[in-house]
């Protein structure tokens, strides 16, 4: 049996949990609340976060658009993603929502821009 | 708009908190309305933390500093609010005369019936740390750091320490990690973290950044650039350890000690200010005690949440165009009730109520001194308590919350105070 010591990160109290993973039978202690359960299941079976960043653009009012994965992603994935951002510019004009990566890293999530940028 | 040198309610500051109370002044009514901002665009520092997690409270979903910011841009426009970016103020007095100075506006002189105060805050610089050693390149406050990088599009630095965890310091751990840079240690003082919870856990922990508590920066190391610095840890009192030291290779410095409210122009005005916030005195209606001069956001005080910044801000917003419509007392005025704070609350934000012409509801932010555990939150008029909520855990890095109505409220005796405690 496993067990991970990990903070819930629901509110700002920050519940220290202790969850056992016995095969498929996980059981969380230390929460003070059903949002811990879920949150120390979660992470311990599919962690996901929600990546950001920023790539070049050319021909804009600003140097850089900031970009974000447009929903979450595993999060064994992020240096992935990041290496596709890495590799990404935009042209100006750039709206709310333009896909910048599509299926970053296959994770079926496109990496979107974050802000409109003008072209000038 | 420049041209009678006149406007009913001018608002420095384009970020958060002029953009929500701008937008709630127009919608109060008031047509007349001026935002200054010293950028080249409003938005504010929304503009450079491109991370996820504002406006769940707002807009119930997570969005990043930008879109939090565009949502509100794009109402300021549809409401054709106007607004003067890469212009300055350069005083206000307490007539509410303001003098700004922008490229295309040059110096103008700007009579108003209502200021709102929005200009934000600053970084506590590396001066006001008393860090020995050197003074190389590759020492920024954590926000100067984030700006280069996410608007300017700079690389800072590839090996980096991070003195103080502040919210913006640990974004940034994460923010130069994913930017291929190697984050050795995030050192902070006090023996709790300054910062979010979940920022610790998604900033730090995800990617083993260490959080050394109870250290700090003892030197500094390297004469163009900086080759090294020195972490040790500290006793109670805040003085290094002999013995503790141990030396980091790294060419970069992040600091992220503490916002300051940035209250140079509130002070022009002859407003009395906080010690405790650094910010404005006010009272519920967000008035200073300069009549028609209000102030929101981080330059009243600090704070966690832009949520609650926008929503500050748009009750000063309401305020101000009440009060150029003829409403509303200021709050020296010495019928208003005083709020004093003990046991362990820092501060209250109103400090004063404007009893006879307070909202329904009015809400007390705060903060506390300590991180206390198992403490109930009270509220007193005289012996009576009005208020108490049980809380697990409050910390200094995380904003509290009270919530008073008129009807619970009542009447007040001349100079009973109401109290604020943790028992």
């Amino acid at each position: 049996m496993e067990t991970r010591e990990l903070t819930c990160i629901n509110c700002p109290l920050g519940c220290a949990l202790t969850v056992s993973i016995d095969g498929g039978n996980i059981t969380v202690k230390g929460n003070t609340c059903p949002r811990g359960e879920i949150y120390g299941k979660k992470e311990v079976t599919d962690p996901t976060r929600t990546v950001t960043s920023t790539v070049p653009v050319s021909g804009g009012d600003i140097a850089r658009v900031p970009v974000k994965t447009a929903g979450d992603i595993p999060k064994g994935k992020i240096f992935e993603v990041m290496k596709e951002v890495h590799a990404a510019h935009a042209a100006a004009p750039v709206a709310i929502g333009d896909v910048i990566v599509e299926n970053a890293a296959g994770t079926g999530v496109n990496v979107v821009a974050a802000r409109d940028v003008a072209a000038v | 708009m420049l041209g009678d040198l006149h406007v009913e309610i001018l608002i420095i500051g384009g970020g958060p908190a002029g953009l929500a109370a701008a937008v709630a002044a127009k919608n109060a009514g008031v047509q007349d309305i001026l935002i200054v901002e010293r950028d080249r665009m409003l938005g504010g520092i929304l503009n450079q933390c491109i991370h996820n997690g504002f406006g769940l409270h707002t807009f119930r979903e997570e969005l990043t500093g930008p879109e939090y910011a565009a949502r509100f841009i794009a109402r300021v426009k549809e409401l054709e609010i106007p607004y003067l970016l890469n212009t300055m103020v350069m005083s206000v007095g307490s007539d509410r005369t303001v003098t700004l100075m922008g490229r295309e506006t040059g110096v103008k002189k700007i009579k108003a019936d209502a200021v709102i105060l929005a200009m934000g805050c600053r970084e506590r610089p590396r001066g006001a740390l008393s860090i020995p050693g050197y003074r190389p390149a590759g020492i920024y406050t954590a926000g100067t750091a984030q700006r280069l990088m996410n608007i300017e599009g700079y690389s800072i630095g590839k090996r980096a320490v991070i003195l103080g965890s502040g919210d913006i310091g640990l974004i940034m751990a994460r923010r130069l990690t994913l930017e291929g840079a190697e984050v050795l240690a995030v050192a902070e003082l006090m023996p709790y973290s300054g910062g979010l919870k979940r920022n610790i856990v998604q900033c730090l922990n995800d990617y083993g950044i260490p959080l050394l508590l109870s250290h700090t920066v003892v030197d500094i190391r390297g004469k163009e650039r900086v080759s090294g610095v020195t972490i040790a840890e500290v006793d109670e009192k805040r003085n290094p350890i002999p013995g503790t030291e141990q030396d980091y290779e790294c060419d970069t410095l992040l600091l992220s000690c503490g916002l300051l409210p940035e209250n140079e122009l509130t002070r022009m005005t002859n407003a009395s200010l906080s010690t405790v916030t650094g910010g404005a005195v006010v009272n519920d209606r967000l008035q200073t005690d300069i009549p028609g001069i209000f102030a929101c956001g981080n330059v009243l005080h600090v704070h966690d949440l832009v949520d609650y910044v926008s929503e500050e801000a748009a009750l000063a917003g309401e305020n101000a165009a009440a009060y150029v419509k003829g409403a509303g007392a200021a709050s020296g005025d010495p019928e208003q009730i005083r709020i004093e704070t003990e046991g362990g609350v820092r501060y209250t934000v109103p400090q004063q109520i404007d009893i006879r012409n307070m909202r329904d509801e009015i809400t007390l932010r705060f903060r506390v001194a300590d991180v206390y555990k198992d403490k109930t939150i009270a509220v007193y008029k005289g012996e009576e308590k009005l208020y108490s909520r049980r809380t697990r855990v409050l910390a200094p890095g995380e904003m509290e919350q009270v919530k008073l109505t008129r009807e619970k409220l009542g009447d007040f005796a001349p100079g009973e105070v109401l109290k604020i405690t943790l028992e």
